[in-house]
């Protein structure tokens, strides 16, 4: 019998903790684990038999940390033959006579993913998918993967379970006392995610005893589909006589789980501190109760590697600017791939309150694959919100999907059997909410009913994947008013219906409703309110629209959907401030000596106002003239001062950050022409094996306010990138940083590489392990102890 | 044994964090800067030990810790005259890391200030886990300073064996790159000798 045709019926009882027994045999520590499979295998399989005397139906191999970044291939190969070998020999050697199952065990890596690490996430799923292929090979009965405490290092196991095999698969999670993994996803959002992707069972595991994993558990029942495991420790380890304890009897542990059983937790072992006792007296606590059956959750999720966003009573905000459509300056930073721009976007909208960000990056000119997942990369390492992933190429909506943290929306799928043909096996592959546009071969039906049928068909054809109700949103189009005045009307019939009739949820891009009107944003307001009020879900929207987040909250405050109003007043607040407190602008107080308004709020680190008044001054001053005779002066007297010690970074970056907000509306109001007159290129990077970049991110700023063009690589990035794009560039100056001592010889390499290649470019390095006795041994050309003494080099190479 | 415990906020030095950001002597607008970006990240973090006491021996500069074996000079004289250590690896978590890569694009400056936030929080939790040890091992024992892998002549490779030793990863969420940098970057390791 098929252990998922088994979980139907019965509970099923996994192992105990192995780490704790090979301790107790004489592993010493720090020595690896798993090549006792080959070693001690006598050891090995007592302890599987040991359990599956005790009831288990399942045993883990002792596999946990057995990946091609620990152990050679031809080792690895060894290793899981031997494990295997030796879980059998305990299966068909014991004495129970339960059903008896054998599991491929999977451990977290124990690197870091990228960004925050080095591990790419690809990487990732090789790793994984190398132990998968093993486990197939000798006989895995299914594939548990356990104590992962990283959402995005999870989904890379899942992956690379699901594409290499065909066996079940289970996943748990090892949380931490305040009910979050280490990298701080919540239980909802692990289970959305893990859903989503079409796990077999899931749940927690490590970590804490039964009665501490109490809320954790309570949460993945409330929201969870599908079995729910619980593989917890003996409580917490005390030293008793130097040696360690767990602080939870056998006897306590059976009845904590028994309770946890009771309340729908169906799948039940233990882990670090627990024996074959602990597992018995779970068995015998449990023998005379029923699992409990399994409710179906009709609940619509999102995520992101922090949170789940749920969608309800209350309308989700899904902001629209990372979007190119009609935006000048987005279409230039995505044809210079200027990340930054993007993500201020995101972070802007973030800000104003939405809910999820969607993300278009398509331009007929880019790769959009490359750039989207670029995009969703880049977003997702500083952004805590989901993601909508708005692409009509499922080429790069694949890539997306695959590198992105959590379960995001699709946008979108319709009624086109192309349309869904492309897109289903997607979403059923990675999970996802899909939105689902009412049009099909016949375009958009004019009446509610005819949009609600195809939503039906499109029903019917997600289910044929497989894919829930609950994870098709549908957006019955919002079309203009000016070209049919019953236009709005019928969206919020097909809005209603769809909710009430087919009990779905339902998401509108509301501003097409006022397309080719007058003053759009009161159109927009008052529709976006009638559409909230026939049930919409979620609508993907301007956050900067003050009429638009006004209809919002208003409606939250009238609907009840408001405690206290305390989202009406902090909005109406901040609103009221916005409007009657302008950008403050004191003006020069006896002493100061500034040249300019400018001059002045540059100096003093004044964004906002440098901002203003320069778009003030671009009515009757040439931009070159603003540049060079008020931006340039002021950082010149915060860069002497800096020199000097008279100014302290910080302040030197409050400049640099005031004179960018200026340099950013001079380039809206430039032509390209001006904009390009520069000096020289520079090409700068943090080097191979260097994660942290701040002093470079620094350097840059800087040197983009003295006029130079800066092309940033990033992070981490090969001798063979840097050097292919300073030949691209023709760039005279190659600026690096390096943080470690340890990533010194990368510098070097990098040195050497550029100095071969490009004989007459210049190597700048910088960062904090570096001297100038360093630079010299490794052979730059200068080194740089500050930001501002890069720019003085920079400005001689440019000469 | 390796023991992991979690510690309670340990008290702000604002301070410190002008220190950190580049100021000698604090300013005004900084230290507004920084009252904003506090409560941004204070919730955000945690602060995990993972820690055990290994025994020392040593002979000339090889210095024996049972779970190492390493020669160094600068560690032997740290140690000499203890027969027992420390060896503890703490983190505030990846808040930091995530909040200074957010500002770096909207806010150089404020990512500066994060920084040195994060680098407060993470001095600030090793001096209250050598608090914690402190009175743990009653008054006839005093510690020396911590020593972390790097200093002087003690190879940074033994990053990698402390990790080992203290299951970092598993343990406080604490990972070792290949070039040996940790990550989160907020987060020390150390040896501290008992004498």
């Amino acid at each position: 019998m098929n252990v998922l045709e088994y979980i139907k019926e019965n509970i099923l009882y996994l192992d105990g903790g192995m780490g704790t027994l090979l301790q107790a045999s004489g592993l010493a520590s720090g020595e690896l684990p798993e090549r006792w499979n080959i070693t001690h295998s006598d050891v090995i399989v007592d302890i599987h038999r040991s359990y599956f005397d005790a009831g288990s139906n399942v045993v883990n191999t002792n596999t946990f940390g057995a990946n091609s970044l620990k152990f050679d291939e031809e080792e690895l190969d060894v290793i899981f033959s031997a494990a295997f070998e030796n879980a059998k020999k305990a299966r068909d050697t014991s004495f129970g006579t339960q059903k008896k199952w054998i599991a491929l065990d999977i451990g977290p890596t124990g690197r870091m993913l990228a960004p925050y690490g080095d591990l790419d996430f690809l990487d990732a799923v090789e790793i994984f998918a190398k132990s998968v292929r093993l486990g197939v090979k000798y006989g895995a009965d299914l594939i548990f993967i356990e104590t992962m405490n990283d959402s995005y290092e999870t989904k890379a196991a899942l992956l690379a379970a699901k594409e290499n095999s065909e066996l079940p698969v289970f996943v748990s999670n090892a949380y931490g006392a305040d009910g979050k993994l280490m990298t701080g996803a919540t239980p909802a959002a692990m289970v959305a995610m893990l859903e989503g992707m079409g796990t077999d069972a899931i749940g927690v595991n490590c970590s804490l005893g039964p009665k501490a994993l109490e809320g954790v558990v309570a949460e993945y029942l409330k929201y969870s589909s599908i079995p729910v495991i619980l593989k917890p420790n003996a409580g917490l380890p005390v030293s008793v006589d130097g040696k360690t304890v767990y602080n939870v009897s056998p006897e306590e542990f059976a009845n904590d789980v028994a309770a946890l059983v009771g309340d729908g937790a169906l799948i039940v072992g233990g882990c670090c501190g627990t024996t074959p006792e602990y597992i018995a007296s779970t068995v015998k606590a449990l023998a005379n109760i029923s699992p409990k059956k399994i409710e179906k959750k009709n609940i619509t999720l999102v995520s992101s590697y922090t949170h789940a966003v749920e969608f309800g009573d209350v309308p989700i905000l899904i902001g629209e600017r990372i979007n190119p459509t009609g935006k000048k300056r987005f279409k230039e930073a995505l044809r210079e791939n200027d990340m930054d721009y993007i993500l201020g976007e995101g972070i802007a909208e973030e800000e104003r309150g939405v809910h999820l960000l969607d993300v278009n990056v398509g331009l007929p000119e880019i790769d959009e694959k490359k750039m989207l997942t670029g995009a969703v990369s880049a977003l997702q390492a500083i952004i805590d919100l989901p993601l909508q992933i708005d692409t009509s190429n499922p080429e790069a909506m694949e890539a997306a999907l695959r590198v992105y943290n959590g379960k995001a929306m699709i946008n979108s799928v319709n009624g086109k059997k192309e349309s869904m043909d492309a897109v289903f096996p997607l979403a059923k592959k990675y999970g996802g909410l899909v939105v689902a546009l009412t049009l099909d071969e016949r375009g958009i039906p004019e009446r509610a009913e005819d949009r609600v049928e195809i939503a039906e068909k499109i029903l019917k054809e997600a289910a044929k994947y497989g894919i829930d109700k609950k994870d098709i949103i549908f957006d019955p189009l919002a079309m203009s008013i000016s070209a049919d005045k019953n236009a709005a009307r019928e969206t919020l019939r097909a809005v209603k219906i769809i909710r009430e009739k087919l009990g779905c949820h339902t998401s509108l891009g509301v501003s097409n409703v006022s397309f080719g009107l007058p003053r759009r944003d009161i159109i927009n307001g008052a529709y976006f309110t009638m559409a909230m009020e026939c049930g919409l879900s979620a609508a993907i929207m301007n956050p900067y629209s003050d009429e638009m987040m006004k209809a919002y909250y208003a409606y939250l405050a009238l609907s009840g959907n408001d405690e206290n109003c305390s989202k009406y007043i902090e909005f109406a607040t901040n609103l009221s401030e916005s409007v009657s407190a302008p950008v403050s602008s004191e003006k020069q107080t006896a002493g100061e000596q500034f040249a300019s308004q400018l001059e002045r709020a540059i100096v003093k680190g004044l964004s906002a106002e440098a901002a203003k008044i320069t778009a003030e001054m671009l009515g009757n001053t040439p931009a070159l003239e603003i540049v060079d005779k008020h931006i340039i002066p002021a950082l010149d007297v915060v860069g002497v001062g800096f020199e000097k010690k008279t100014v302290y970074l910080p302040s030197l970056l409050m400049s640099a950050e005031a004179a960018k907000a200026a340099f950013e509306v001079i380039k809206e109001n430039m032509s390209a022409s001006e904009a390009t007159a520069k000096k020289c290129r520079v090409v700068i990077a943090t080097v191979k094996g260097d994660i942290h970049d701040i002093g470079k991110n620094i350097v840059k700023l800087i040197l983009e306010n003295y006029g130079f063009s800066v092309s940033d690589l990033g992070k981490d990035v090969s001798p063979e990138i840097i050097v292919c794009e300073a030949k691209r560039l023709s760039a005279p100056l190659v600026v690096l940083s390096a943080l470690m001592t340890t990533t010194v010889p990368a510098m070097e390499e990098t040195v050497k590489l550029l100095h071969k290649e490009l004989p007459t470019t210049k190597v700048m390095v910088g960062g904090a392990v570096l001297t100038q006795e360093y630079a010299d041994k490794i052979g730059a050309d200068k080194y740089a102890k500050d930001a501002m003494e890069a720019v003085r080099y920079a400005e001689e190479i440019s000469k | 044994m390796v023991e992991v415990k979690e510690f309670a906020a340990p008290q702000i030095n604002k301070k410190e964090i002008h220190r950190y950001a580049g100021e000698r002597v604090p300013s005004a607008e900084l230290s507004q800067i920084i009252d904003e970006c506090l409560p941004e990240i204070l919730d955000k973090l945690t602060y995990k030990v993972s820690f055990c006491k290994t025994s020392v021996r040593i002979n000339k500069n090889e210095v024996d810790l049972g779970f190492l074996r390493v020669e160094s000079s600068a560690l032997a004289k740290n140690l000499s005259g203890c027969d027992a250590a420390i060896i503890f690896a703490a983190t505030v978590g990846l808040a930091p890391d995530r909040l200074v890569a957010r500002n770096l694009v909207s806010s150089p400056t404020r990512a500066l200030v994060f920084d040195a936030i994060g680098a407060e929080r993470i001095e600030s939790l090793s001096d209250a886990f050598c608090e914690d040890i402190r009175a743990k091992i009653g008054n006839e024992k005093k510690l020396r300073p911590r020593f972390s892998a790097g200093y002087g002549d003690l190879d940074i490779e033994v990053q990698r064996d402390i990790f080992r030793l203290l299951d970092c990863p598993k343990n406080i969420g604490l990972t070792l790159t290949e070039s040996l940098l940790m990550t989160p970057s907020k987060s020390v390791t150390a040896i501290i000798g008992i004498f």
